[in-house]
């Protein structure tokens, strides 16, 4: 196959023979189980400690149940797979690597903070499709307690929390990849640009991400030629219910009009008025355990056939905010369509 | 099909910077205020409650009793901080339960109990204080300028 | 009513805070130690001591008063020892409070866990 003809565009490829997604799962905290989607997830835990005595520890159990049990929902056994892409939002990716110690794949550790879940979602499609793997999984995990005491404040604090300010989701989603069968297929795939647009409020993540979700969005239209409402969905992955107004007015800005057909993960796990979430969930887990359950199920159900899934990711440290520097965000985009034709195009 | 506008990348950013602004939720200040008042107030309240009792029932004198309050005030945030619940009256309080002792008490407690995991020496020791550092920092600092300057004065 | 007014002065001061954190861009810990500097200033020119028979516990309470105590400590150590009080007086006056925190913070930390947030 000539592979300069996958290129299109800019930042986008084209998928030849285009990777279906075979299984997913999805297993989230109690908090997430009480939300509006509890019903959606594959498991919900009522401990989220799981039993560990450290939360980074269960946030590597966590993502353990998640990729074993998406494997054995596609009847396949660790060592049909061939690579693993994962990563979570803590230093040095401490609970995907640990819990890859009990996983014998491949294993490709990512960060891209939030965005993680298209992230690795590319990065596994582009190996099936380039023939370099039949199988891979694509996962992440995101735990609230360990999130919030690596990059904000003890648990006990009585910290104050503002009204753009997310809640960190506990919980895993895992995709496996494959060559063959009657599943949603990954169709394209766009690459996103690291983009700071000067927001320097930690609080803010939603106005921090938003700037790179609407340029790879647009740079997906542009490059792919569809028009906006192609698309039965647009997702992305934590902009929350303030980075989604935002997101919404910029593109429309710029002349596309997605409010009927855009939806924002973090918007939806969480009731922001009853559990207190302020502008909505966040954390690599979110877009993934949302995606692998909710929108992954509406595409299996044929309520939608065509998903764009932009999970997005704010690259900041602990220490870069406090020296003074900006939020720079980074969306990447993988388009899901199920065509019902077991493989062709 | 809508006109797709050819804008460039300072256009879009200004944009943003306006549209950030304009869609920034505003915090209910009122509402706000009126729990800081109210908790910070019975906060307030418990310490006067406990300054009578040293005094009338401790025997115990003005000065002593002027040392004992903030101690016990300490303990009385450290304990509700112990059995978590602190956090939970922060989120309605806001400066109600940052303000006082208790919230001093709320931030060298948490620390204390959260880095446990990293054992005693490494957690719990040296992380005890990366909250309220600043405030010993500076209030020990600047004590020093006030003394600096009050012997000085009192010298010419 | 003493109570009263600890009640009313005590309140005052945390929507003063409560303001500052709702219009501006300052974080906690700048409201904080703004707060205790502001304090110190007070006490250094014995203001403070006067509010403190206004409002009682409602000024003793909050952290001004720690700043107070700091300012009250160091003048009185600088009266009583000379030039080595301004180095012990400002710990002097706050002893007792700063121990507390250590020993009950680590108190807590071997009793008591964190527990999740709902």
């Amino acid at each position: 196959m000539d592979n300069a003809k996958k290129r299109v565009g800019i930042q986008t490829v084209k998928m030849k023979n285009p990777p279906k997604i075979i299984s997913t799962y999805s297993i989230v905290g109690p908090k997430e189980g009480e939300g509006p989607l509890g019903q959606y997830f594959h498991e919900v835990v009522t401990d989220d400690t799981l039993g560990k005595d450290s939360y980074e520890k269960a946030e590597s159990e966590l993502f353990y149940q998640t990729v074993s049990k998406a494997i054995e929902n596609a009847n396949l056994k660790e060592e049909d797979i061939n690579y693993i892409f994962a990563g979570d939002l803590l230093n040095q990716l401490t609970s995907t690597c640990f819990a890859a110690r009990d996983i014998n794949i491949p294993f490709f550790g990512l960060f891209g903070a939030c965005s993680t879940m298209t992230e690795s979602l590319s990065l596994a499609s582009m190996l099936i499709d380039g023939d370099f793997a039949d199988y891979t999984v694509a996962a992440t995990v995101s735990h609230f307690s360990s999130s919030e005491r690596q990059f904000r404040f003890p648990l006990e604090y009585g910290s104050v929390r503002y009204p753009t300010s997310q809640w960190t989701v506990t919980g895993s989603g895992a995709m496996v990849l494959g060559k063959e069968g009657n599943f949603p297929e990954v169709t394209y795939v766009t690459t996103g640009l690291v983009k700071d647009y000067g927001i320097k409020d930690s609080n803010n993540m939603g106005a921090a991400m938003a700037p790179a979700a609407v340029d790879t969005i647009v740079k997906h239209l542009q490059d792919t030629g569809r028009g906006e409402k192609y698309y039965d969905a647009i997702v992305t992955g934590d902009l929350g219910r303030v980075g989604k107004e935002i997101t919404l007015q910029l593109l429309e800005k710029q002349g596309y009009n997605i409010r009927d057909i855009y939806y924002d993960c973090g918007d939806l796990i969480f009731d922001d008025e009853k559990q207190g979430t302020n502008s909505g969930g966040s954390g690599c887990g979110c877009s993934a355990s949302v995606a692998c359950s909710y929108f992954y199920g509406k595409l299996i159900n044929k309520e939608i056939n065509k998903l764009l899934l932009v999970s997005t990711g704010a690259l900041m440290s602990p220490t870069s905010t406090q020296q003074g520097e900006s939020i720079p965000g980074i969306a990447h985009a993988v388009a899901i369509e199920f065509n019902n034709n077991g493989g062709e195009k | 099909m809508p006109k797709k506008k050819n804008m460039n990348e300072s256009e879009i950013m200004k944009e943003f910077q306006t549209i950030t602004k304009e869609t920034e939720p505003k915090p209910k200040i009122l509402k706000n205020c009126i729990n800081a008042f109210w908790i910070g107030g019975l906060i307030c309240v418990i310490g006067q409650i406990i300054n009578m009792l040293l005094l009338k029932y401790g025997g115990f004198d003005e000065e002593t009793t002027k040392m004992l309050v903030p101690a016990i005030m300490v303990f009385i945030g450290a304990f509700l901080t112990g059995i978590g619940v602190y956090d939970r009256i922060a989120t309605y309080a806001g400066a109600g339960t940052l303000v006082p002792i208790t919230g001093f008490s709320n931030s060298v407690v948490s620390p204390a109990m959260e880095f446990k995991k990293e054992g005693f020496i490494f957690g719990v020791a040296a992380k005890m204080f990366i909250i309220a550092g600043p405030v010993l920092v500076y209030g020990i600092g600047s004590s020093v300028l006030v003394g600096i300057i009050y012997y000085l004065i009192q010298r010419f | 009513m003493e109570y009263l007014s600890a009640f009313i002065v005590g309140g005052l001061i945390c929507v003063v805070g409560q303001i500052i954190l709702d219009t501006t861009k300052l974080t906690p810990a700048n409201i904080l130690v703004t707060f205790l500097l502001i304090g110190v200033a007070l006490g250094a020119f014995g203001l403070y001591d006067k509010l403190i028979e206004i409002g009682g516990a409602g000024a003793s309470v909050p952290l001004p008063s720690f700043g107070n105590s700091l300012a009250k400590g160091v003048m009185k150590a600088v009266d009583e020892k000379g030039i080595v009080g301004i180095l012990t007086g400002g710990i002097e006056g706050t002893a007792s409070g700063v121990t507390a925190a250590v020993f009950f913070g680590y108190l807590a930390a071997v009793l008591f866990n964190p527990k999740t947030k709902a």
